[in-house]
């Protein structure tokens, strides 16, 4: 893991500054799926950000009590507006309010974007394998729009592992056919009929049968809850690829 | 205060006095790693103290088991924002790793196998406040938990506690870590918010 990462937005908005709060307001809803919803916000005075990079979002209540959780970013950079996509925890804190009661005109307030090592840039050399569990999906779309927007050629492949195909994200828009991104899904529980693949979770043969092979050293972006993340990368290491070339980040139970 | 969300009303307010600001208290134990979890054979792990003039200082693991070990009991503060409270680890104060070691550094870079690396003022391992730790709740550290032996710097964000340590260089000037280089803050005090460059 050499220290040669792309530069992150984080405090270059001057010394001193550091990252403010915004005040964002929500524009559109857009359901994924069941539990999970896209937030479509407007962010005044929004400095930009890269494919992969994530926010803070704090909510407030009428006596001050606050609460803060992390966010991925959906949306390619220099759009109009900053998309966030959040699954409802059962029990959270937070998700609960921004997936069911967040009307369209209400604000909330964010900071950002955060860090600078999950990331995808386009103009690269290598080819990218974006392996995602659950809404471990939300970071990979960003690199897939951002490199779809730049209209960059880099191969592209998408591995997303989900439940049942009702717990897709993104559906439409994966199978859309991006010249140069080739999609595949896992479903640990239930597959479509007719789907060759027995339900269950990913396997050794699942990555060599999808997969980039190690020789052509592709650069693996690996996101999803921690045991997802542990065993995706933990076989692509026994595969061969160099762990300096996967990047992961992983989410716990908790959140919410 | 910020903005006021309409409509929400968050959790019970319990006593939260050991929670830092923006945090919220989890049960599990989440994972935070930025790639695959390094594959450690004890047989062969070392751990190096290197200070400013390359002296160097290593114990192997039946050295640094066999060293007085203590069993605290710790809140763990994620910049993330979930914190954990009331863990038990045992492991080896960094006081008795630094005994025999002659300095007049003022700052540390602790490495980590697989290449990580985090930043800290030497005085903020001392006098009680740190330990490269072997065992969590009476077992061994989860690899994925940092484990065979990790960092322990509670009082400040997690991220400053390195997992799979491998060494520490003495530094007599300052210098930015992994995340440190990558727009996290400096130093890290959660009591005080400090998750990014500028807070």
């Amino acid at each position: 893991m050499a220290r040669t990462a792309v530069p992150g937005r984080l405090g270059q908005e001057g010394a001193g500054t550091g990252l403010r709060w915004r005040v964002a307001t929500l524009v559109e809803r857009r359901a994924e799926n069941a539990t999970a919803s896209t937030l479509v916000l407007d962010v005044a005075g929004w400095p930009g950000h890269l494919a992969g990079q994530h926010v803070d979002v704090r909510l407030t209540a009428e006596d001050g009590y606050s609460a803060q959780r992390s966010y991925s970013l959906a949306s390619a950079p220099g759009g109009q507006y900053v998309e966030i996509t959040v699954q409802r925890v059962a029990d959270g804190e937070v998700s609960p309010y921004l997936v069911d009661q967040l009307a369209v005109g209400d604000p909330v307030e964010l900071r950002g974007p955060v860090g600078g090592w999950f990331v995808w840039q386009p103009g690269g050399t290598r080819p990218v394998l974006l392996i995602g569990g659950g809404s471990g999906v939300v970071p990979l779309m960003a690199m897939i729009r951002a490199r779809r927007e730049t209209a960059d050629s880099t191969p592209f492949r998408l591995l997303h592992s989900v439940r049942s195909p009702a717990e897709g994200y993104y559906a439409a828009e994966l199978t859309s056919g991006d010249p140069g991104l080739a999609t595949d899904f896992l479903y640990t529980r239930t597959s479509p009929d007719g789907w060759p693949r027995r339900p269950g979770r990913i396997r050794q043969e699942d990555i060599t049968a999808f997969a980039w092979p190690p020789q052509t050293e592709p650069m693996c972006y690996v996101c999803g809850p921690t045991g997802f993340v542990e065993t995706t990368a933990n076989l692509l290491v026994d595969l061969g690829h160099d762990p300096d070339r996967i990047r992961t980040e992983r989410f716990g139970p908790s959140g919410g | 205060m910020g903005v006021v969300s309409p409509g929400f009303h968050g959790r019970p307010r319990e006593s939260s006095r050991r929670l830092p600001p923006g945090q919220y208290e989890t049960h599990d134990f989440p994972v935070l790693s930025a790639g695959p979890t390094p594959r450690i054979d004890r047989e062969d792990w070392e751990f190096t103290v290197t200070t400013e003039t390359g002296d160097r200082h290593s114990w192997n693991w039946a050295e640094l088991t066999s060293l007085p070990s203590e069993s605290p009991t710790l809140d763990l503060h994620c910049v993330t924002k979930w914190s954990k409270f009331d863990t038990s680890w045992q492991g080896v104060s960094l006081d008795v790793l630094l005994t025999g070691v002659e300095t007049a550094a003022d700052f540390v870079m602790v490495s980590s196998y697989g290449g990580y690396t985090t930043n800290l003022p030497l005085e903020d391992l001392l006098d009680g406040q740190a330990w490269i730790a072997y065992g969590y709740e009476g077992d061994d550290i989860p690899p994925e938990h940092g484990g065979p032996a990790r960092l322990l710097v509670p009082h400040l964000y997690f991220w400053k506690s390195a997992k799979w340590v491998h060494g520490m260089r003495l530094l007599t000037g300052d210098e930015p870590g992994f995340w440190e280089s990558l727009g996290y803050h400096d130093y890290g005090d959660p009591w005080r918010e400090q998750r990014y460059q500028g807070d």
